[in-house]
């Protein structure tokens, strides 16, 4: 029996190792880019089967893409409105569908069998640019959401109900995407360690558990994430009603 | 976005990598710029395709929904229309039969009165027959017994 100090610091030894590329000046995170790839690749690969042939009577994987179609189009018509839901459907749908694909790919693809120099193939979302990326794509979205529905009156947000909320919703801008970005990439870093280290101190059955309990997880993160985005996105071209 | 970028290779670019959870880099930008050209991408392959589709199924549906609405609005008014005129044609039919056989009737007793007057016309031509037949009978029976009553007289006359 191997003492558990010594084993520990194998299993730590995997956080945190990045397998960089340089391009010029900048350092990228190349694990990050490989799996990702691998998810786009797969989502593209199944979206292009998917609408090869589309007919009125749905079959085969049509029927997948139609159940996913309504599924964001009614998430997203929830939390945006009914009146702009229509612009942002394929932002919401994508960022459901890339973390979700990014979570269950990490989660199902045995990724340590490939051996990359330094760091560890994994699901994407568990590397914080990843998270950050789209958080920071979501603030984006809503402030343009905002100004381009109702110009310089989107600020009239900020002072609603009262002017005391002021301050509260500029720090709410700061608070959103940092929230949305800790939350994903918390969620999905811990599901892998956790899994990872039980597999590392049992390796049979033991984690199965943590396993589906991280398949869950996955999904649940990835409705919030996009159910969240669309929310901040509806709250941004609201019409009060005076 | 540029100063994202600037901001998280500053620290990295000038020192060697050394990783860590919350190693912020080059690798943010690019990857925003991923998700949005796969948000192009998938806009054009997946959600207005498939979108279309599934509008298209949804338009077709509530037409034909409305339609055969109409086609059994229809048929229930051509239902009702036919009760009607079926109705209406029992009516008629079973007026017919009372008009015939009332007309049958009527045929009928004026068949069996123009017999019976025929019928009481010849009984009394026969009987008025019969009795001037008898009459005339009588008058010869009686004429001859006159005369035989007569000889019989003369003869017992004679014989005095």
């Amino acid at each position: 029996m191997v003492p558990l100090p010594q084993l520990l610091p194998l299993a730590e030894l995997e956080v945190g190792k990045q397998f960089y590329w340089h391009l010029g000046n900048f350092h990228l995170h190349g694990q990050v880019f490989l799996s990702s790839w691998v998810v786009i690749g797969a989502l593209l690969a199944l979206v292009v089967v998917g609408t090869r042939s589309m007919k009125r009577d749905p079959q085969g994987v049509q029927n997948l893409l139609e159940f996913l179609w309504t599924y964001i189009r009614d998430l997203a018509r929830e939390q945006i409105g009914e009146k702009a839901y229509r612009d942002w459907l394929p932002f919401i749908g994508t960022l459901f569908l890339f973390i979700f694909v990014c979570n269950w790919g990490g989660a199902l693809i045995p990724w340590k069998l490939i051996e990359i120099p330094n760091g560890e193939l994994g699901a994407p979302t568990a590397d914080i640019n990843t998270t950050v990326a789209m958080a920071l794509l979501v603030s984006l979205s809503y402030f343009y959401a905002g100004l381009s529905r109702k110009g310089l009156r989107y600020f009239e947000y900020y002072v609603e109900p009262t002017p005391i909320m002021l301050p509260f919703k500029i720090i709410e801008d700061f608070t959103k995407p940092l929230s949305l970005s800790f939350r994903l990439f918390g969620n999905i870093l811990a599901d892998e360690l956790v899994v990872g280290v039980l597999a590392f101190l049992v390796p049979v059955i033991v984690p199965l558990p943590a396993m589906f309990l991280g398949l869950f997880t996955s999904a649940i993160q990835a409705l919030i994430f996009a159910t969240l985005a669309a929310n901040y996105i509806g709250e941004a071209v609201h019409e009060e009603h005076h | 976005m540029t100063s994202w970028l600037l901001l998280a290779t500053a620290g990295a670019a000038t020192s060697a990598p050394e990783g860590g959870l919350f190693d912020l880099d080059a690798t943010l930008p690019l990857m925003a710029v991923q998700v949005v050209v796969l948000t192009f991408l998938l806009n054009a392959l997946f959600f207005r395709p498939v979108g279309r589709v599934v509008e298209d199924r949804e338009g077709f549906i509530n037409l034909s929904r409305t339609e055969s609405k109409q086609k059994l609005a229809q048929v229930q008014r051509l239902e009702a229309d036919l009760a009607e005129q079926l109705k209406g044609a029992r009516q008629e039919a079973q007026q017919l039969i009372v008009e015939a056989e009332q007309e049958v009737d009527k045929l009928y007793r004026e068949a069996l009165a123009l017999a019976q007057a025929d019928a009481n016309a010849s009984r009394d031509h026969a009987r008025r027959e019969i009795e001037s037949q008898r009459e005339q009978a009588l008058a010869a029976l009686s004429k001859e017994s006159d005369r035989l009553g007569d000889l019989i007289v003369n003869r017992l006359l004679a014989a005095q």
